[in-house]
């Protein structure tokens, strides 16, 4: 699959393409992430892959760990409604996501940037198409940066010149 | 002062209420031994050093500096710096410096927006002149200076090496006890080390617990609750699940729900994100729509798990975002939901 151009999308991108930290669940998403590839369905090299036990196991912390360590965005996918392998885990993520949603929406985080979807072993291509659909939509949002744009403001900082000659003269 | 053999012992406050000062007089007849063992050489709240005293000692000569509030602007800051550099152990003394606290709360919005609600906008303001703090006045004798207002709240350890932290709003009085004994006995934690307990504020409540199932929150003022039962399962929201005791659970004690003074539990990175944990596994809904009615009912979530966290969180604050070289917070306003295609 052709690699696009995700500045003709939003400049903000400059050459660099978005990042997407999934967290996938061993017995259906991982399994239709390991599908897709051996079916060879093509999409969007952003996706960086972790497999967990269940969507249940998935601590709030990773998820704001990895917009923190530089992510776009983070996909969280499991098993369908009523097929949990361990019954209710993702009832509990889905709580969890809506939870978390509402949190960092004001923190600034767009919703959009933190998605939930379910796929079984079997679905594949509903695999791709999910990747492929919350690329675009961060292409859209451009990128997050959280470090760089907090950091600027966090590390100590003289913030005029006025200051800074009357600090020394002081 | 000088030469009495006795430890020296410094307190500051930085951005803070003034509240862990009076914590530390919650020490009552103790806070003599206090004084008999130490020599305190700071306390701007209760005695009359300068800041130039401090700066005429050597470097390390004070023995243990008790240091709260937050670091809010340029003058928190030199003080850390300050009190740093003299000081053999610094201790984190309370929320504020440990995890940012009330002042903390600031990290929600940004400096200009600051300004402008408490000079201009909020409810109890006369000010039909407009005017807003300069950070230099000239006047006659000279130009008078007020501490330049950082954008960004943060926490000491965030500004200085700390060697210890004393969590609550404010710590009580049992762990400033504790502490103080183990400087004087020598018989102190490893460097890095929470003073306080490692249980959560539940293991300390006497309630009743039983399987949670939260069908909608209540705000304090809706409900009259049951004085047995435990405040999580009657749906007013309690941060002891995912806050460290020590405190004795002395709010849900009182028909109030822990707020999470004492900050998350060892080994915990963030405690906001174990709480929005700990709260949606409890909470009822298999669907969409269900889930996002139980949640309505629980305004401001952000407020609520990161109310004394904010600035020692991992994101640290609201999101910025340059407008014409200004950094400018802006959270987003609409309340997020689920999407009902999770449904199938």
């Amino acid at each position: 699959m052709p690699e696009k151009n995700y500045s003709e999308i939003n400049p903000a991108w400059e050459g660099r393409k978005p990042v997407i930290v999934g967290f996938l669940c061993n017995w259906c998403s991982y399994r239709a992430a390991d599908l897709a590839g051996t079916s060879r369905f093509g999409y969007p090299a952003t996706l960086r892959d972790i497999r967990i036990m269940c969507t249940g196991r998935l601590d709030p912390t990773f998820v704001i760990k990895a917009l923190r360590e530089g992510a776009d965005g983070v996909l969280v996918m499991g098993c369908h409604p009523h097929q949990c392998h361990y019954d209710e885990g993702n009832y509990k993520a889905m709580r969890r996501m809506a939870l978390l949603r509402r949190t960092l929406a004001q923190l600034g985080v767009h919703p959009d940037r933190i998605q939930l979807g379910w796929a079984s072993a079997a679905q594949g291509a509903l695999f791709t198409e999910t990747v492929a659909a919350m690329t675009e939509r961060i292409a859209e949002l451009g990128p997050l940066e959280w470090r760089d744009t907090i950091e600027d403001n966090i590390t100590p900082r003289m913030p005029s010149p006025e200051i800074e000659e009357v600090v020394h003269g002081r | 002062m000088a030469g009495n053999g006795k430890p020296k012992l410094a307190l500051y406050w930085a951005s803070s209420c003034g509240g862990c000062e009076i914590a530390v007089l919650a020490l009552h007849e103790k806070i003599l031994d206090v004084a008999d063992a130490f020599d305190i050489v700071f306390w701007p709240c209760v005695m009359d050093f300068k800041e130039a005293d401090i700066e005429a000692m050597e470097d390390g000569s004070i023995d243990i500096c008790l240091f709260n509030g937050a670091i809010r602007n340029d003058d928190n800051e030199h003080m850390a710096h300050l009190m740093r550099q003299k000081s053999k152990v610094m201790v984190a003394f309370g929320s504020c410096a440990m995890e940012g606290c009330m002042p903390g709360l600031a990290n929600f919005a940004d400096r200009e927006q600051m300004m402008k609600f408490i000079y201009h906008d909020s409810p109890s303001t006369d000010n039909p002149e407009g005017i807003e703090p300069q950070l230099v006045t000239e006047v006659a004798e000279g130009n008078l200076r007020l501490p330049a207002f950082w954008n960004t709240v943060r926490t000491l350890d965030q500004v200085v090496p700390v060697e210890y932290y004393l969590p609550g709003c404010p710590p009580e009085a049992k762990w400033i006890e504790a502490a103080v004994g183990a400087i004087l006995s020598g018989e102190l934690p490893p460097p890095g080390s929470v003073i306080g307990l490692d249980v959560t504020v539940c293991d300390e409540c006497p309630r009743t617990k039983n399987e949670k199932k939260i069908t909608r929150f209540y705000r304090p003022q809706e409900i009259i609750p049951d004085p047995d039962i435990c405040l999580l399962e009657q749906g007013i929201f309690c941060a002891g699940i995912a806050t460290r005791g020590g405190c004795g659970a002395l709010c849900p004690q009182v028909n109030m729900g822990c707020r999470g003074c004492y900050g998350p539990n060892e080994g915990v990175i963030d405690g906001g994100a174990r709480l929005i944990g700990a709260i949606g596994s409890v909470i009822e809904g298999r669907t969409a729509e269900d889930i996002d009615a139980v949640l309505d009912t629980l305004p401001d979530p952000a407020g609520y798990f990161y109310r004394f966290s904010l600035p020692h969180s991992l994101l640290q604050r609201v999101h910025l975002v340059n407008d014409n070289g200004r950094n400018v917070a802006q959270p987003i306003k609409e309340v997020p939901r689920l999407d009902p295609g999770l449904n199938v």
